[in-house]
């Protein structure tokens, strides 16, 4: 049995309010190995971001783990006690939000962050340890970090913060980076210069990324492979370049073509008709099927799991071979 | 509004009530539920006073001396007629507290709507038209700000008695209480409100009526001015158990309501008298129905404040 | 009516809006410092044809919101003319002027969620255009054109007695757009409409805006940072960069030769979808504080071409091919062009 790095297997986060139990995400399975980077890429909604704070444990309550195990190196991290997750997170897991600016405490300079958190974590002296915060802050490309590292947040920009971020993330020289929208909150020209430089140093690491995404491009440039979230479910996943060339779930099919791309004609987009359904009414069945042109009775009713494809595997029916009849059906 | 609901139109508004997320909130903690019955009750016995209370006790032919001092009930020498007792008048206790809690009541409503008028409006003006008028009027609200509230009412009262002939400010007194309160506590409003202003004007929506042409006081008026509404009443709720607070403290200091028309405070204030020869109930009972009556409302006022503050939601 | 034929809709000639970002004036004096101008549009020169789309693009702080706040009167302008159908609306001074002009330009906003009042029901939100320039009156006719608004927008005409809150980003947007139509605009200006939006829902608003485009003849200023999107929309781009326009040239000829240094280097940030495996040139630094920037060209610090020239002379456009573009290495020809994209593949 290969051991991944990271597991994830059926996860269920639920959330408990006033109009029952909301199921943010159901049952998703994914493995990241060694040095891999996985993007996950879903709209807004389709749990992505929610599966991060869960590997993390930083689901924010009432949202909790209803159902399933997160494994790291095969061993389970899902249920373990808060000061046992604490020591995990930093050392093993780091962590890249969105926004730069709270992921850093306003009132401490970048140097002080920074090596507080390898001292906490490894059992480097106080010189040694801002050494190598000098290091990161130089391997994440901070022009005179030896100077910079006396700066508090608020004296960088937004993409000089979110590199210092990147810099805490890997501290501790963690197996897994957990990226959530890493980029989102960059101007495009800063954007790049982070998934160059979120690219290079994994390389340069080893380590493994999960990147949580809502763009299509970014994906496409940084990660292996790619899994696809929709209503809190896993609709595909697999080798980058064959979601992204020839998707295979009808969602994504989609979600490709209303992307609107430079070198592609300008002529009408392809359009998902309706919104993903909010966490209060998910359909019966397959949660995409009241949107997609290829729906069937069966989608109706049951639940599809993910089914190998040619290239991915993809939650939906029309790869159970036993339909194979009925997709020649539906078809017609 | 009463008309049967045509389908596909809203709910009706009790429906909307009984659904919404604020009743759902209210139903949530007993502590909330508890305060918004004693304040109903406390509301319902002091408007249904002339009804409700078992005696006039504004008839002096009903008043019976020899009925002074009479201990509530369950005390030794109590009187069936009188649950809690009488005063030194041998007025009814239970009735002199709802009949009381009127005026307490009144005041406190008048001088919250007062403050609100005030505040809101020179908010909305300070937050609209900003610049030299904005600075003019926060200054003063500093200025305003550096003055116990207690101590303006205290000068706005004491300024009217020289003013106005004894009689005359005798007559005025419910309304100069009224102002005197009033005056002092309009900033809250006014600081809320102009900051709550400033952030709706630049938003989207005020822009784009402003794009289709619409005339800047009409945006102010049926755009921003609902949207500030929101935190506007939980201050108020709040600034209601100030205003009752406050006008009780003016009345026990003899400065508030005249004698002859005895909120709580000038019932503690008589009782005070009293407190140390033994007729403890005198005081006692008034303090209590303030006491609950104030904590009450503010009780409610905290609960609105979070069920509207969608950060916690 | 030739002559209208032959002219733009929209003449935007050298719009310039400053902001006194100065402390105030009694802070100065006690603590010093001097007054502050921050020049958020500097000399933006363009115009629309009618039925036409022009796309404004930048990065953010470029001024190009600025812009299109400007073009519809919600900022006065510091400098310049806005003309529309000959005539400067920006030199009038009282609302009763502008009056006949406001029903014709209408803006469409970047955020769905600020731009609707949370506490109006959707019927309301889109007959206030309505009842603001009486285009109709009586509540039937104002309810039945209402109704029709929704259904040109691909909403249900029972979504009118709802409020904003119970609709997804994606119809809110759409709401925006009725709204913006209701007093039959010729002109609509939006500012990122989309970019709020998730990439599904954004083709639809992207397909219902080409539409009605198509359908109602109407012309468009479309503001984004999304390149890819301004390629699908637009038929002329203008690209900004701290306040100035650095180039102008018609869609096809930008994404095909893009010639400031920084319109190539916009290009280069785009991520690979295609994943043609092609080599992008690594980006370098950020744009400066547009409280300070530096002296003659604006892009100077980034620039790999910048020389002298380009650090103390401010270049102003110069026509390049079938462009217009303020740099000096471009007309001196130091700056290599170079062909981007294969031209779209015929369908």
């Amino acid at each position: 049995m290969p051991n991944h790095l990271l597991e994830v297997d059926r996860l269920k986060v639920v959330f408990p309010t006033r109009r029952g139990t909301l199921v943010a995400v159901d049952d998703v399975s994914f493995h990241i190995d060694q040095g891999e980077v996985l993007g996950v890429v879903g709209e807004s909604g389709a749990g992505k971001s929610l599966t991060g704070a869960a590997i993390i444990g930083l689901l924010e309550p009432p949202g909790r783990i209803a159902g399933g195990e997160i494994r790291l190196d095969g061993r389970r991290i899902d249920n373990l006690p808060y000061s046992q997750l604490r020591r995990i997170r930093g050392k093993e897991i780091g962590a890249v939000f969105q926004d730069p600016l709270t992921s850093l405490n306003p009132l401490y300079t970048i140097g002080k962050q920074l090596t507080e958190t390898i001292e906490t974590h490894t059992d480097m002296t106080p010189t040694k340890a801002r050494e190598r915060a000098v290091q990161l802050l130089k391997d994440v490309g901070i022009p005179a970090a030896e100077k910079r590292i006396e700066s508090y947040p608020h004296q960088f920009s937004g993409g000089m913060r979110q590199r210092v971020v990147i810099a805490l993330a890997l501290c501790a020289n963690p197996r897994i980076v957990i990226a959530d929208e890493p980029t989102t909150a960059l101007d495009v020209s800063i954007q790049a210069q982070i998934i160059a430089l979120l690219k290079r140093l994994c390389q340069e690491h080893g380590t493994a990324v999960m990147l949580v995404t809502h763009d299509m491009g970014v994906i496409a440039e940084t990660a292996d492979r790619v899994a696809v979230m929709y209503a809190g479910r896993v609709a595909e996943i697999g080798p980058v370049r064959d979601v992204i060339k020839h998707p295979k779930h009808p969602y994504t099919i989609g979600l490709m073509g209303a992307i609107p791309a430079i070198g592609h004609g300008t002529e009408r987009l392809t359009q998902i008709e309706g919104a993903m359904p909010r966490l209060t009414d998910i359909p019966r069945g397959c949660a995409f099927n009241p949107r997609c042109p290829k729906v069937f009775d069966r989608c109706r009713s049951e639940r599809p799991d993910l089914l190998a494809t040619e290239t991915s595997l993809a939650s939906c029916w029309l790869y159970d071979d036993q339909r194979a009849p009925a997709r020649e059906a539906a078809h017609v | 509004m009463t008309a049967p609901a045509a389908p596909g139109s809203p709910p009706g508004l009790l429906r909307r009530i009984f659904d919404s997320d604020l009743w759902y909130s209210f139903t949530r903690s007993w502590i909330t539920m508890g305060s918004g019955i004693c304040v109903l009750l406390l509301v319902v016995g002091a408007l249904g006073a002339p009804v409700l209370a078992p005696h006039d006790t504004f008839d002096p032919a009903t008043l019976k001396l020899m009925d002074a001092f009479t201990p509530p009930v369950w005390v030794e020498g109590g009187n069936p007629t009188y649950l809690i007792g009488t005063d030194n008048q041998g007025r009814d206790m239970l009735s002199t507290i709802m009949f009381g809690m009127r005026i307490s009541l009144l005041v406190g409503f008048a001088a919250v709507l007062f403050s609100l008028v005030l505040g809101v409006g020179l908010g909305l003006v300070a937050g609209y038209l900003g610049g030299t008028i904005d600075a003019l009027i926060m200054r003063v609200a500093d200025i305003k700000l550096a003055f116990p509230a207690i101590l303006i009412a205290l000068l706005v009262d004491g300024v009217s008695r020289a003013a106005l002939p004894r009689d005359m400010h005798d007559q005025l007194a419910l309304y100069v209480v009224v102002f005197a309160i009033g005056v002092s506590n309009w900033v809250s409003y006014a600081r809320t409100v102009r900051g709550t202003v400033m952030v709706e004007r630049g938003k989207d929506y005020v822009q784009a009526a402003r794009v289709i042409g619409i005339h800047p006081a009409v945006i102010m008026v049926r755009h921003v001015l609902p949207n500030v509404m929101g935190p506007v009443l939980v201050i108020a709720t709040l600034g209601l158990a100030l205003a009752i607070l406050t006008e009780a403290t003016l009345s026990f200091l003899g400065v508030g309501v005249p004698p002859t028309q005895p909120s709580l405070g000038t019932l503690i204030r008589n009782g005070n008298d009293y407190l140390f020869s033994g007729e403890w109930w005198i005081a006692i009972f008034p303090g209590l129905t303030l006491v609950v009556l104030a904590l009450s409302v503010n009780l409610l006022g905290d609960w609105l404040r979070d069920a509207l503050n969608p950060k916690l939601r | 009516m030739s002559e209208t034929a032959a002219r733009p809709l929209v003449e935007v000639q050298d719009l310039a809006r400053y902001f006194d970002v100065s402390k105030p004036l009694l802070n100065r004096l006690l603590e010093g410092g001097k007054r502050q101008i921050l020049r958020a549009v500097d000399g933006v020169s363009f115009d629309i044809p009618r039925g036409r789309t022009f796309a404004l693009v930048g990065e953010s702080g470029c001024g190009k919101s600025t812009v299109a706040r400007c073009v519809v009167g919600l900022y006065p302008l510091s400098r310049g003319k806005m003309i529309f159908e000959g005539v400067d609306i920006a030199s009038m001074r009282t609302r009763e002027a502008m009056r006949p002009f406001r029903r014709r330009l209408q803006m469409i906003f970047q955020d769905p969620y600020a731009s609707l009042n949370p506490r109006w029901r959707v019927r309301d939100i889109i007959a206030e255009p309505i009842r603001a320039h009486a285009i109709l009156s009586g509540r039937e006719a104002i309810d039945a054109r209402v109704d029709e608004l929704l259904t040109q927008v691909k909403l249900n005409p029972r979504d009118g007695e709802k409020y904003p809150h119970e609709f997804s980003g994606g119809q809110r947007q759409r709401i925006s757009i009725a709204r913006a139509l209701a007093s039959n605009p010729e002109f609509l200006v939006c500012d990122e409409p989309t970019s709020a939006l998730d990439v599904s829902v954004q083709a639809q608003i992207l397909n219902l805006m080409k539409d009605l485009q198509r359908d109602l003849g109407l012309t468009y200023l479309f503001i984004s940072h999304n390149l890819a999107v301004v390629h699908h929309m637009s038929d002329e781009v203008g690209v900004m960069y701290l306040g100035r326009l650095v180039e102008r040239a018609p869609s096809k000829e930008l994404f095909r030769f893009p010639r400031h240094p920084y319109t190539q280097m916009l290009l280069d940030t785009i991520p690979d979808i295609d994943m043609t495996g092609r080599q992008r040139q690594p980006v370098a630094g950020e744009v400066p504080n547009p409280i300070d920037p530096p002296p003659g060209c604006p892009f100077n610090p980034r620039c790999a071409f910048a020389n002298d020239r380009c650090r103390t002379e401010v270049p102003v456009a110069k026509r390049a091919g079938e462009a217009l573009v303020a740099c000096h290495g471009i007309e001196e020809g130091r700056v290599p062009v170079i062909e981007r994209v294969p031209a779209p593949v015929a369908a």
